[in-house]
């Protein structure tokens, strides 16, 4: 039989609910009696249901648990030890009914295939699932063939542009110069994403395999990854791993044995938005304010400190070991004509399974939120899904039969961006995410163009005074007037997108608009200034409780008596609200 | 306030002369420091040779550059859209509230906190979410915020 394994998940998020505790447990437990391996792993994507702990190797065969508490753990391992079906919160299993198995089937793992399986922060465990043969193979082949491989995978940037890989490599591969750079851009600044987080903190490997072997196309001979310092345990993982690759010669001088050698380093970021465009980020690498410059020159024939520098998304690197492992037509077997392979996507917001999931293109926008996310949260009617972040856009419920592919979500007015998926239910109100957007581009705007510093800044004070009840009906026309504008007069694609958000609510939500504008209304209950809360004299019994709560004490009714808010003195802070238990005060 | 610069000497000789040191140079100078004052940045400008407006310059543009002391704490409430969706301005309110801090203020009398903002944690799934230093917490409701500075000021016997 072989030996028990009890893998706790330990990423930045699993951490935040409470995994160090449960590891605590068990490896006090392990030093006293042993008869198990303890490991720890990263994130297998169900990060709403952590701390996961899975065991393996015995009788029952791999069980994970969700939401295990430090508490009950010991008992867990005993019942698995005994072969007896620990009475918890199964959530996977091979044998067994585990309440989320349906999810994983939905799932086609080539990005994420050792997250949350192996420990990330050993070299060892990586080779031992096939880690470094991807590069040893394409030093068997001539560096324009791993070109030509990645150009005929169809593998299409993941920053979000989409541009095909494999015709950029091929740019810096023809590009003249001594020296040459290739970066990775994990500054992921999308507010509500997190798949190159975690995939650099469950397998970083794979990523530096990725960009050794780019390097190897391409003639490079020294890189960076530039990572969000933000993001401290992803910084944490790819120094250990960098380090423990060049002990084992697979970074460094002649790299194998051949004549080929590369060098890796790490940069952090220092907290900008507009860094993740390119060449912003290569100005900020070399120093500088992070302001993006005029392309052409493009990095591949003029990048970073002047030398043609080819540039990559974190997830982009992290398909290229696949295609080189498996050849390209193994790759474009998944996906659809125009968009191959996979996607990962971080699911947030209301929806049930909230976290990372890696789907084949070519899915229904409906199978990835009902099949592979669960549903929605709460009982709430889905409303819509954002995609893209502050570049894209919001998809309404009507859309939902849409496939993932580059071009089908282009057509909606969202674009398929780096994977934010941020799922909206009626609770939440179109006026008010759009504001929120445009809120993150104006302040993060490098100021540079005239039109994305003041014109964003024009929009965000014409959304403003719509949430507050302050709206006129011209604000539309202005408010798309302005956003051509915008998008005529950036120089780059912070500018360039930032309108984004607001033409695809006033396209699919304008009613919500008009409601806010015409009859000072919120319909889904968010914009503060437009909302009354009142008693409903049916239902009230005179409990006390609301006027107790209220601050400004606004609420008048003697005991046992219906109550009556002062509309004109009441600050809206809805403390009423969550303190009738009678469900007598209306909200809207 | 006096400010000693011979802790900066080890620093100033690491990056002295190489090129595109500026950012790191100044996150390492900010974390010996606590931040970045006028005289600090004055005083790498000569002894590096690099003009003040550069090194000004830089240190406006990014957001982790502080320009003002900061709490021995720092609390970072996430501001990105899953967590806005999720009632992140009840968290901030409530974090201000606690902290009795006053519109346009960041940093408790005491200097214990400093309260900030953060476009995303990268733990969305846990929204909203907060981190202070380097913990992340997350499934947050306003009520629950007292609780867990308690175990902070409770470190420092308040
Ligand atoms: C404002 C702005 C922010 C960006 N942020 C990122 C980012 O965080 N991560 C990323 O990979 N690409 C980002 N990009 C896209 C990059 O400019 C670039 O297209 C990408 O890194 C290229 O890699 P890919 O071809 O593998 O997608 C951003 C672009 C803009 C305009
Ligand atoms: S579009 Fe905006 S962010 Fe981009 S260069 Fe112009 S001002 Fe800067
Ligand atoms: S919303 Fe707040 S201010 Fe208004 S009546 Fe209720 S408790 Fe009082
Ligand atoms: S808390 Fe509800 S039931 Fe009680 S007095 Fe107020 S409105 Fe009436
Ligand atoms: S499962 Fe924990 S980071 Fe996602
Ligand atoms: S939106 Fe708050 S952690 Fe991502």
């Amino acid at each position: 039989m072989n030996e028990i394994t009890v893998k706790v998940g330990m990423a930045s998020c699993g951490i935040a609910a409470g995994a160090s505790e449960v590891y605590e447990v068990l490896a006090r437990r392990q030093k006293e009696s042993g008869g198990f391996k303890l490991v720890s792993t990263a994130c297998i994507g169900m990060c709403f249901e952590e701390p996961i702990v899975e065991f393996s190797g015995g009788k029952l065969g791999t069980i994970s648990l969700g939401a295990v508490n430090p508490a009950k753990v010991e008992e867990h391992l005993r019942d698995y030890l005994d072969a007896k079906l620990p009475d918890a919160n199964i959530i996977l299993a091979d044998h067994y009914d585990g309440k989320y198995n349906e999810l994983l089937r939905g799932q086609t793992r080539i990005v994420l295939r050792n997250c949350g399986v192996i420990d990330p922060k050993s070299i060892d465990d990586y080779e031992a699932h096939g880690g470094y043969t991807a590069l040893r193979k394409a030093l068997t082949m001539d560096p324009e063939k791993v070109v030509e491989e990645v150009k005929a995978s169809g593998l299409r940037g993941r920053g979000g542009a989409g541009f095909s890989t494999g015709l950029k490599w091929s740019f810096a591969a023809r590009a003249q110069g001594k020296k040459k750079y290739v970066i990775c851009n994990a500054d992921e600044g999308d507010p509500g994403a997190f798949m190159d987080r975690s995939t650099l903190e469950g397998d970083p490997h794979n990523v530096i395999e990725g960009m050794i072997i780019g390097a190897y196309a391409m003639g490079a001979d020294e890189g960076y990854i530039y990572c969000r310092a933000e993001y401290p345990m992803a910084i944490r993982h790819l120094t250990i791993a960098i380090q423990k690759a060049e002990e084992k010669g697979y970074l460094g001088k002649n790299i194998l044995g051949s004549d080929f050698s590369f060098e890796l380093h790490i940069k952090e970021g220092a907290g900008a938005f507009v860094c993740g465009e390119e060449t912003a980020l290569m100005q900020s690498i070399e120093g500088k304010r992070g302001m993006p410059t005029i392309r052409p020159p493009f990095p591949a024939e003029r990048g970073l400190w002047g030398c043609p520098t080819n540039i990559n998304n974190v997830e982009t690197w992290a398909n290229i070991t696949y295609i080189i492992n498996n050849g390209s037509s193994a790759f474009r077997k998944i996906g659809t004509e125009n968009s191959t392979g996979t996607k990962v996507f971080a699911l947030a917001g209301k929806i049930a399974g909230s976290g990372l999931i890696e789907v084949p293109m070519g899915i229904e926008l409906r199978d990835v939120i009902y099949k592979v996310g669960g549903g929605m949260k709460t009982d709430k009617p889905f409303k819509a899904v954002q995609m893209g972040g502050p570049s894209g856009g919001c998809i309404p419920a009507s859309l939902l039969d849409t496939i993932v592919d580059y071009d089908s979500i282009n057509a909606t007015g969202a674009i398929m961006g780096s994977g934010g998926m941020v799922v909206m239910d009626s609770g939440t109100c179109m006026v008010d995410v759009a504001r929120f957007f445009l809120n993150f581009t104006q302040n993060e705007s490098c100021g540079k163009c005239t039109f994305c510093r003041i014109g964003t800044r024009r929009m965000l004070e014409i959304l403003t005074r719509i949430t507050e009840g302050k709206g006129e009906p011209e604000d539309l026309d202005k408010l798309e007037e302005l956003a051509s504008n915008i998008i005529k007069g950036s120089l780059c694609g912070l500018g360039q997108t930032a309108p984004n958000p607001v033409l695809t609510t006033l396209r699919y939500f304008r009613d919500e608009y008009l409601a806010h504008i015409e009859e000072k209304r919120c319909p889904a209950g968010v914009c503060t200034a437009l909302l009354r809360y009142e008693v409903i004299p049916e239902k009230c019994i005179g409990c006390t409780a609301c006027s107790r709560k209220c601050p400004v004490s606004c609420i008048s009714g003697k005991v046992k008596e219906v109550h009556h808010i002062d509309q004109d003195k009441c600050i809206k802070c809805g403390a009423c609200y969550s303190a009738c238990k009678f469900d007598a005060i209306r909200k809207g | 306030m006096e400010q000693d610069f011979s802790q900066l000497t080890e620093s100033i000789k690491k990056y002295r002369g190489k090129p595109g040191i500026l950012i790191p140079l100044l996150q390492e100078v900010q974390q010996i420091m606590g931040y970045l004052s006028k005289d600090t940045m004055a005083y790498l400008s000569r002894e590096l040779d690099i003009p003040a407006a550069e090194i000004y310059g830089v240190a406006t543009f990014y957001s982790m550059f502080k320009l003002k002391p900061q709490g021995k704490h720092i609390i970072r409430v996430c501001k990105g859209t899953a967590c806005h969706v999720s009632n992140a301005d009840g968290i901030k309110d409530a974090l201000k509230t606690a902290l009795e801090l006053e519109d346009g203020e960041d940093t408790t009398s005491d200097m214990l906190f400093t309260l900030t903002e953060v476009a995303c944690l990268g733990c969305c799934s846990l929204a909203p979410v907060i981190m202070i230093d380097d913990t992340t917490y997350g499934k947050l409701s306003p009520d629950g915020i007292s609780r867990i500075l308690e175990r902070y000021a409770y470190e420092e016997g308040k």
